[in-house]
């Protein structure tokens, strides 16, 4: 089995497994870090999102050997204290119901955020489409990103 | 045994002094949030086994109170400490909560119940903080030498008529010594603090830092992965296997039958090789019958509601005669399709198994059962089965059944390893447990201008509409009225899904209510307060809605949507209802938008009695609200020769982001015992947008999905 060296959040990872592994699974088996959730497996949902570089990525259709010396940022390593603008919304809005897609919200909505500081509800509503929360709690997502855009400036 | 006496629920708090400083308070949550538990007889047998839930208060004044039970989502982690805190008058901001520790033998597990948690908790939850209280105000009045009467509580501090304090940290050692009083006294609603304020989700930081909660999080030393093989339709069986190039994948270890020789595991020292090992399984099944289709269960199910082999649920007056002298008759027959649950976090569970006993843990509403089922299938004794609960990641009625453990602990008896079985989302899918297919045939009769007669007809997939059901509004409104059901036997396997039978019956009613008002020419508002007038004063027991709080919804929805002001090109559907305890009434504003409906608001007026957390509140009928929408206008999953035909969000489609109405969410301000909030504001949803849409398109929805039918529209425009 080939070992590969990811940079994730800061850190140097050094992990084994097959070239075909989604970074998903070498995250939440290989790494420990379980922040970053399973929801489909095939890029549908938004649960396993995670930053490549700054950019929002299903992690789950992101393989191992495609992601080379790019950076990973995963909710775990999104903020050193929990309190990026964002995270700090989501507990304002008190959010989440039973909390198990909000990981992939956050990560969402912190690149999309950091590339457009100031949306438009229709903005926010496009850039948030692909997330799914089954618990339905679209309206307090919604308004946390709001939120965390005038949080940020 | 000498006596037998029943104790008193007195017994049911027990105290005792802490080694490191302060006072344990032990309470069982399961007797507090079932109506029919019983204590048991003997007080002899009491000891901390019999407490699932504490308080401790250490001798800084903090408190924490430790709660085993389990969190999908509904709030109780949160709300169910508020009653606590609120009775034993300490600052929330000195409340920790924390989840039970797992794997500890003090804990008997207990169930998540559907919306029924903080009904049965709110009485011994409140005594249970009243009695702490009391027993540190009897502990500061020993000190004082005053008559406990004489002393008032704020905030974790007893004072006495002088003027003289007492910080609970500070009289926790001598409340120890004391006997647990009787008969205490529970607050005013007036005088709440805690109770009617926001507190946010107690488990917040972790979940916005993605810290382990979760049953896929689980982890223990040594633990492999299994993935697993089950029959693709349902009523195949596994002929046979071959594994040889699944045993050639990267790091798979093992690949073991089980469940009846029908079920293949292959296991893997991380979830992507199992995943991997199962993709390579070759499994060749065999139809042992015929293998059912959907278009077979609607056929099914129309032929049922043209019979006449129906079992009676409620019968009032005379159906049959209101029927014949009816100067109008109105019958419809409403169609929904088979639902899955899809909790975002895919089933799952950790099972290990040695000679001296099985541990399992994880996501799961109903540990108790799952013990004695996982008992009988390993042989092996309850006491030697332990199961811990973790948060889940959703529920909606599918983490009430253990499949998924008796999977796991039979895999683990296997290869008496630790293991973690995860289901992949096709697994999650096609092995479910599903809301069943139902239709509904409603007719009314209509003699001199009023509602005469009405008759239900359920035949249904599987098993039938339960408990009162039959008894919701209309009945008691309506002199001549009944329901029946039938069912057809299916091998798919279905149970109970978010508010069962109610979130696709307020649908069928609601929308009939809504066309046979329009062809009697009568308002639809006025005409629900005055049927509702009718039940005032029932003694009928079966009838549990309240006559009084349908209409004081009604007319709060009425006053908060603006109904009847809307502007032009603004459509409304009314619709109220009564489950869970909870009375709902709610108003969808719909929008034509390039020749498609669009749901822009819904309004809700919820009467849930006493509001404990008004943001826990708010969020579950909000979600429930745009989960019913989803459900009821894109759910669509059928069956093709017992296959499902739908195996991941590519082609089943669930509600996103855009397609979300603003919901708003008004509540009856009353002081009366609280109910449940997980599901009482779907069923309505569906109602609503279909009774709206009807008056943007002209189109009467009869089926679900919404948009199947919405699509059969002749002068639709694609957009
Ligand atoms: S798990 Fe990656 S998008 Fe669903
Ligand atoms: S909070 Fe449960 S899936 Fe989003």
């Amino acid at each position: 089995m080939p070992t590969y060296t990811l940079n994730v959040n800061g850190n140097a990872l050094s992990v084994e497994a097959d070239s075909d592994t989604p970074v998903l699974w070498v995250l939440r088996d290989h790494a420990n870090l379980v922040g970053t959730k399973f929801g489909c497996g095939i890029g549908q949902c938004g649960a396993c999102t995670i930053h490549l570089d700054g950019a929002a990525t299903r992690s789950c259709l992101l393989t191992v050997d495609q992601v080379k010396d790019a950076r990973i940022t995963t909710i775990e390593g999104l903020s050193e204290h929990g309190d990026h603008p964002v995270q700090q919304a989501w507990k304002e809005v008190d959010v989440p119901q039973c909390g198990y897609c909000q990981a992939g919200q956050i990560m969402t909505a912190s690149a999309f955020l950091s590339e457009n500081p100031n949306p438009s509800e229709e903005e926010i509503r496009s850039a948030m489409h692909g997330n799914i929360c089954r618990c339905a709690a679209y309206n307090r997502i919604e308004k946390a990103v709001k939120l965390a855009a005038g949080k940020s400036k | 045994m000498a006596s037998s006496k029943t104790i008193d629920r007195r017994s049911f708090i027990k105290l005792s002094s802490l080694t490191g400083g302060g006072i344990l308070i032990g309470f069982n949550l399961f007797t507090a949030c079932k109506s029919d538990a019983k204590p048991p007889e003997d007080l002899a047998n009491l000891n901390f086994k019999d407490f699932n839930a504490f308080i401790k208060i250490a001798e800084n004044g903090k408190v924490t109170i430790i709660s085993p039970n389990p969190e999908i989502g509904q709030g109780v982690k949160t709300s169910m400490p508020m009653i606590i805190a609120e009775e034993l008058d300490v600052a929330w901001d000195d409340v920790f909560v924390e989840q039970g520790p797992l794997d500890t033998e003090n804990f008997t597990r207990q169930v998540a119940g559907g919306s029924q948690s903080i009904r049965f908790g709110w009485d011994s939850l409140r005594e249970t903080g009243a009695t702490a209280r009391q027993m540190l105000v009897n502990a500061a009045a020993a000190k004082w030498g005053v008559d406990p009467s004489e002393c008032s509580v704020s905030e974790g501090v007893v004072i006495n008529a002088a003027g003289d304090q007492l910080g609970y940290g500070e009289l926790v050692t001598d409340a120890a010594q004391l006997e647990v009083p009787e008969g205490v006294t529970l607050k005013d609603p007036d005088d709440y603090k805690i109770i009617g304020t926001s507190r946010v989700n107690v488990d917040i930081d972790e979940i916005i830092t993605g810290k382990p909660l979760f049953g896929l999080d689980y982890k223990a030393d040594g633990m492999v992965y299994a993935c697993a093989v089950r029959p693709p339709a349902f009523g195949q069986t596994l002929e046979s296997y071959d594994d040889t190039e699944a045993r050639k994948v990267n790091g798979v270890i093992d690949v073991v039958a089980y469940g009846e020789g029908n079920k293949v595991a292959v296991i893997a020292e991380n979830t992507w090789a199992a995943i991997k090992g199962k993709k390579a399984l070759k499994t060749t099944w065999s139809d042992d019958s015929e293998l059912e289709s959907s278009e077979l269960h609607d056929q099914e199910l129309g032929k049922i509601l043209e019979g006449d082999d129906f079992e009676v649920r409620r019968e009032d007056g005379d159906v049959e005669k209101a029927f014949k002298e009816a100067d109008q008759v109105v019958e419809r027959v409403y169609s929904s399709p088979f639902l899955p649950h899809n909790c975002m976090e895919p089933m799952n569970f950790f099972g290990h198994v040695t000679d001296e006993k099985v541990t399992l843990v994880g996501p799961i509403q109903t540990p108790a059962g799952t013990q004695a089922g996982v008992a009988e299938l390993l042989g092996r004794p309850k006491e030697e089965i332990t199961i811990d609960m973790t948060r889940m990641g959703g529920g909606f009625g599918r983490r009430l059944y253990g499949d998924f453990a008796l999977e796991v602990a039979e895999i683990a008896d296997k290869i008496r390893k630790p293991v973690k079985l995860v289901y992949t989302r096709e697994d999650d899918m096609t092995a479910g447990i599903y809301r069943m297919a139902i239709k509904y045939k409603i007719a009314a009769a209509i003699k001199d201008g009023k509602i005469t007669g009405y008759h239900l007809k359920e035949a249904a997939v599987n098993s039938n509409m339960y408990g009162l059901i039959p008894h919701f509004f209309p009945a008691g409104a309506i002199d001549n009225y009944k329901v029946e059901t039938a069912n057809y036997k299916s091998k798919i396997t279905t149970g109970a899904w978010r508010a069962p039978y109610t979130n696709f019956l307020a649908f069928a009613e609601q929308s009939f209510f809504d066309e046979l008002f329009e062809i009697m020419g009568v308002d639809p508002i006025q005409t629900r307060l005055d049927l509702l007038e009718k039940v005032k004063g029932t003694t009928d027991e079966n009838i549990e809605y309240s006559p009084e709080r349908l209409q004081g919804v009604i007319k709060l929805a009425v006053e908060k949507s603006g109904w009847g002001k809307q502007p032009e090109g603004v459509y409304q559907g009314f619709v109220a209802y009564y489950c869970h305890n909870t009375h709902v009434a709610e108003v969808a504003d719909v929008v034509m938008e390039n020749g498609n409906p669009v749901v822009k608001k819904v309004t809700c007026a919820v009467d849930c009695g006493i509001v404990i957390n008004p943001t826990g509140a708010e969020n579950q009928i909000v979600g429930g609200v745009i989960d019913g929408i989803g459900h009821a206008m894109y759910g669509d999953f059928s069956f093709d020769k017992g296959k499902p035909r739908d195996s991941n969000y590519a082609t089943y489609r669930l509600i996103r982001m855009q397609e979300t109405p603003k919901v708003e969410a008004h509540f009856v301000q009353n002081k009366l015992s609280p109910t449940g909030l997980g599901e009482p504001g779907l069923p309505p949803a569906g109602g609503a947008i279909a009774n709206a849409i009807k008056k943007a398109t002209g189109m009467r929805l009869t089926k679900q999905p919404f948009i199947l039918q919405l699509a059969e529209r002749e002068n639709k425009v694609i957009g």
